[in-house]
């Protein structure tokens, strides 16, 4: 189950997002590290320190590419020069799997740079479909959609946020990107239990799992990635596991980012649920 | 609603600049009440209203945006001063939001729009203009296209006079009206040790950084930004060079960019060939030549057309 079209037939095991904070200590310790998780867009540049760097990486470690701009939701078809920029990161990085959120973020060539929620409506779902699958036949890599934490929903909703993301991955044939940080962040926001969503999700889609820590308001909760891994959050992975069996994890720190040994440290908790997941089944 | 609409609207109120207090408008984009405008696409919850649920985005708009060009410009942002910077950035961004997927060309425009806004450059019109190009030549080189250098075997096939040479596309060529160079190197060092500083000891660092710009004076410079080893330089270079090196850009032969560079120069002729040797000499050093592209290799003379044609 854990390997499966959606991720190249890979198990990838923990791995932890690459950071510019952590770049000389990887390279010059060389620490042992599953797998290194990539932004794609920090590499989409047509030289320099950046590059260098990722060719270093990519010398000692797997990486997977990781995208925020793509807006498969966008109403309108994705863009061609990102896309030629992203298959040339492709090609170089031989990522099994791409992974982008499922949501938007431009409207006629202007980029907020969010990641925007999207409305859960029959057309949106087509039109994000058209678009994953637009992405998957031009980069001729398998594609995950990753849902995202939202602050707002949204009148015109047909369904609920997890019954969206499974119609895009049917509808699409993609693989599903499992943030569990980012349901529990948008339970707490939109009122829905967590574990509803998790158990709703086709565990044999699962290509891969995020985790990350938040920060937490007065009215809301922000999906901040600058804190550790709340226990709450450990129990949905815990329970996506169980469903999902041994998949790919990665953990997020984008924010306040502590010392490599801290992050991989955290990141590496996964390990006490993974251990009893090898022969997981959906249920 | 059809998706393309929704998304428009949305769009629209995110991206609209926020209140000085930095909350969200109570009037819409078009006119209207924005808690209707919200209200007519938002759902409200038990804590939030749907005004207060647009906003969270308006704000992290805002937060993103203006971060990425305080963090790409903090020269320009010592010139202007920190509260005109951001009220420039926002007016900036209103008439030029973002048309990239990477936050790295948000500030590809703002030299241009600059020079159509002058008046928020305020008195320091040709010090701000000069900063902004700087600090967009330190990004071009940092993440600049590096082609293949020039070999030892390439030189040896370039005896005629007639060849050229191309530049990395990384470099960077500026002709500036003030030594901005120094002026940037001493804020971003200033940044650098300010996580490790007192507060009393950052306040100095302002004040000095202030007196710095107030008390920079107009000195012509020419520069180079390029990149060794991967960190970008600010290389300052003689008029001549300035000027052979942005002839070769342009296509022209060796010969006539050295006989460009010394048009209107003071160097006497006698020095020029040592001139032209130790210049050529640095930058084949520091890697700065590579092979024309084929369209200026194809732009020869007609004798030389002639001689291909002959060889064929």
């Amino acid at each position: 189950m854990p390997e499966n079209k959606f991720n190249g037939f890979t198990n990838y095991g923990i791995g932890i997002g690459l950071r510019s904070p952590h770049y000389d200590h990887i390279l010059s310790r060389k620490p042992v590290v599953d797998w290194f998780e990539i932004i794609s867009e920090n590499f989409m540049i047509d030289g320099g320190r950046p590059l260098h760097i990722l060719d270093q990486i990519l010398e000692q470690y797997k990486v997977v590419q990781h995208g925020v701009s793509m807006y498969f939701g966008s109403a309108e078809k994705p863009n061609r020069e990102h896309l030629r920029r992203l298959k040339e990161l492709v090609k170089r990085t031989k990522t099994p799997w791409l992974t982008d959120h499922l949501c938007w973020g431009s409207v006629d060539g202007r980029y907020t740079h969010d990641l925007l929620p999207m409305p859960y409506t029959f057309e949106a779902a087509r039109l994000t479909a058209r678009n994953v699958r637009e992405v998957r036949d031009f980069l001729e890599v398998p594609i995950a959609v990753e849902n995202v934490s939202s602050y707002a929903e949204f009148h015109v909703s047909e369904m609920t946020e997890w019954e969206f993301l499974n119609e895009v991955a049917e509808r699409s044939d993609c693989g599903i990107l499992l943030d569990v940080n980012n349901i529990y962040v948008s339970s707490q926001n939109h009122s829905f239990n967590p574990f509803d969503y998790v158990n709703s999700v086709p565990a044999e889609r699962v290509a891969q799992i995020h985790i990350a820590g938040h920060s937490k308001f007065q009215k809301y909760i922000l999906d901040t990635h600058d804190h550790p891994v709340i226990d709450p959050v450990w129990k949905l992975y815990e329970r996506a596991i169980q469903r999902a069996g041994h998949t790919a994890t990665l953990l997020e720190w984008d924010d306040s980012i502590p010392s490599f040994q801290e992050v991989h440290r955290e990141a590496k908790k996964a390990n006490r649920f993974l251990a009893d997941t090898s022969l997981a089944v959906a249920v | 609603m059809k998706l393309a609409t929704l998304q428009r609207a949305v769009a629209r109120a995110v991206m609209q600049p926020l209140t000085r207090s930095e909350r969200m408008k109570r009037s819409a984009p078009g006119g209207g009440r924005m808690s209707t405008y919200a209200a007519r696409y938002i759902k409200p919850n038990d804590r939030l209203t749907s005004f207060e649920r647009l906003e969270i985005y308006n704000r992290q708009y805002w937060l993103r945006v203006l971060g990425a060009l305080a963090e790409d410009f903090p020269g320009l942002r010592a010139v202007l001063g920190g509260q005109w910077f951001e009220s420039m950035c926002k007016a900036y961004l209103t008439e030029c939001p973002s048309r990239s997927f990477t936050l790295r060309n948000l500030g590809a425009r703002l030299e241009s729009w600059l020079r159509q806004n002058p008046s928020w450059m305020r008195d320091r019109q040709a010090l701000a203009l000069d900063m902004v190009r700087l600090e967009w030549a330190d990004i071009e080189a940092f993440d600049g296209q590096a082609k293949p250098p020039l070999r030892s075997e390439d030189l040896r096939e370039m005896q005629s006079p007639q060849l050229r040479l191309a530049l990395q596309p990384y470099v960077q060529l500026l002709e500036l009206r003030y030594p901005v160079d120094d002026l940037l190197l001493a804020v971003k060092h200033g940044e650098d040790t300010a996580d490790f500083t007192s507060n009393a000891i950052q306040e100095r660092k302002k004040r000095s950084k202030v007196r710095a710009v107030a008390k920079l004076e107009p000195a012509q410079i020419f520069l180079a930004v390029h990149r060794l080893d991967f960190s970008v330089y600010f290389r300052r270079i003689e008029p001549e060079d300035f000027a052979l090196l942005g002839a070769l850009r342009s296509g022209k032969t060796i010969e006539r960019a050295i006989e460009f560079a010394f048009r209107k120069s003071a160097v006497p002729a006698a020095d020029r060939a040592a001139f032209v040797q130790h210049s050529f000499q640095t930058w084949a050093t520091l890697g700065w030549f590579c092979r024309p592209e084929e369209k200026h290799a194809r732009r020869e003379s007609p004798r030389e057309k002639g001689i291909a044609r002959n060889h064929e």
